[in-house]
């Protein structure tokens, strides 16, 4: 078994190129993160969230600015978002959170339009001013309902 | 001649579990070999030498191309849906829970796994292990057991590089071919592939499947008849088991995960 100071510069490669691989997948692709404790962590109440799943983006006029950490019942048994947002941004505290689709049979996702106060929001916050998830079938039954009553 | 060949059925059934058991025993004379000194680091990087790089061309060429091939297939199937933007998930999620371990102890075991099961067994052909004994060198610890290590070492890593070249391939398949957005491509994967689920479930089989192949082909290399005939039942043997096994211990991992 010779030895060879080739080989072992191949091996050493290899498994360098291996983890490499790993770590790319693990935090690119898998969405691994060692972003500290630094974001910016907000609160938001909905009766209705639809699909909406923990890792989801939450985007202010379509940019995306962070992702829904998890969701849960409160005592009222409304759904409570919690999202981790950017720290650099500053949200006013009359700011909205809208829980929309993109596209038709695209994933849910928090849209959050900026208010107009001066003051802004700080971490552990709530959102004052919410819009449920729009639900298809509530939709469709609400205008076949309507449509059944005009016939009458 | 009905009797015959039910005795023939018994006596398969009672081998194959006999030689389960001789494998397990095995298996822990290798773990032991492994973790007690002398720790053979020359021989471990040889042995990671001739499984993880040599098979580096095989895992990458095939990477690619099953990437390739899955971007294009998934496209036309999500195409009548308008549903093309979410090849990516389509092609991340299937590539890392199921196809890339899978894949990847496949190809290994028939690259690795053979010559591995090859070169044990010709070594005990030629008196090479009993000529180790006789220098109070174990066999075990010096040429199975960088071998089984290597192999459960380099599997994942293989398994990592496999996965990247088929993102890659079907990335260059829907956007240089099939005109779908780069952004929405690597956004759709991004978001569906989970690390917890999918990363960590994917790393779990390929250290799994390392261990069965590397514990397989050094197995049936260091209990093969002494004789080139034993050689050559002994490497397709090796082939055969080894694939089947991958595919069912593939099941069963993925059923306890998803629960």
């Amino acid at each position: 078994m010779k030895v060879s100071p080739v080989r072992d510069l191949a091996v050493g490669l290899f498994v360098l190129v291996g983890l490499g691989a790993v770590a790319y997948l693990s935090l690119s692709v898998g969405g691994l993160s060692y972003k500290g404790p630094g974001g910016l962590r907000l609160y938001a109440s909905f009766d209705e969230i639809g699909g909406l799943k923990p890792r989801a983006p939450v985007s202010i006029s379509g940019v995306k600015v962070g992702q829904v950490e998890s969701v849960e019942l409160d005592e009222f048994l409304r759904a409570r978002v919690a999202m981790d947002i950017d720290q650099k941004i500053e949200l006013p505290i009359d700011s909205s959170a809208a829980i929309r689709t993109a596209g038709l049979l695209g994933d849910q996702f928090v849209a959050v339009e900026p208010g107009a106060e001066e003051q802004v929001m700080t971490s552990g916050e709530e959102f004052s001013f919410t819009e449920n998830a729009l639900s298809i079938e509530r939709l469709i039954g609400k205008f076949v309902n309507d449509a059944g009553l005009d016939e009458k | 001649m009905r009797v015959q060949s039910i005795e023939n059925l018994g006596f398969k059934v009672v081998n194959l579990v006999y030689h389960l058991g001789a494998m397990t025993l095995f298996g822990f004379q290798v773990l032991r070999a492994t973790v007690t000194p002398k720790l053979r680091f020359r021989r471990l990087a040889d042995e990671v030498f001739d499984v993880g790089v040599l098979s580096l061309a095989i895992v990458c060429a095939s990477g690619a191309a099953v990437g390739a091939v899955l971007g294009l297939q998934s496209y036309l199937a999500l195409v009548r849906f308008g549903a093309e933007e979410s090849i990516g998930a389509l092609v991340g999620l299937s590539m890392v829970r199921e196809l890339g371990p899978v894949f990847t102890a496949l190809l290994v075991t028939g690259r690795a796994g053979s010559a591995m099961t090859a070169e044990i067994a010709s070594m005990k052909t030629t008196e090479q292990l009993d000529g180790l004994r006789m220098m109070s060198v174990d066999p075990i610890d010096f040429v199975i057991s960088p071998k089984a290590t290597a192999m459960f070492l380099v599997m994942p890593l293989l398994n990592a590089l496999f996965i990247s070249f088929a993102l890659f391939g079907a990335y260059v398949v829907g956007t240089a071919l099939l005109g779908i957005d780069g952004g929405s491509f690597l956004t759709s994967l991004e978001t569906s592939v989970n690390f917890d689920e999918d990363i960590v479930g994917s790393f779990i089989k390929a250290l799994v499947f390392g261990t069965m192949v590397g514990l397989l082909a050094t197995y049936r290399g260091y209990t093969s008849e002494p004789t080139s005939a034993g050689v050559s039942a002994a490497t397709t043997g090796t082939v055969v088991i080894a694939s089947v096994s991958i595919l069912l211990v593939d099941y069963i991992i993925t059923a306890l995960w998803g629960f």
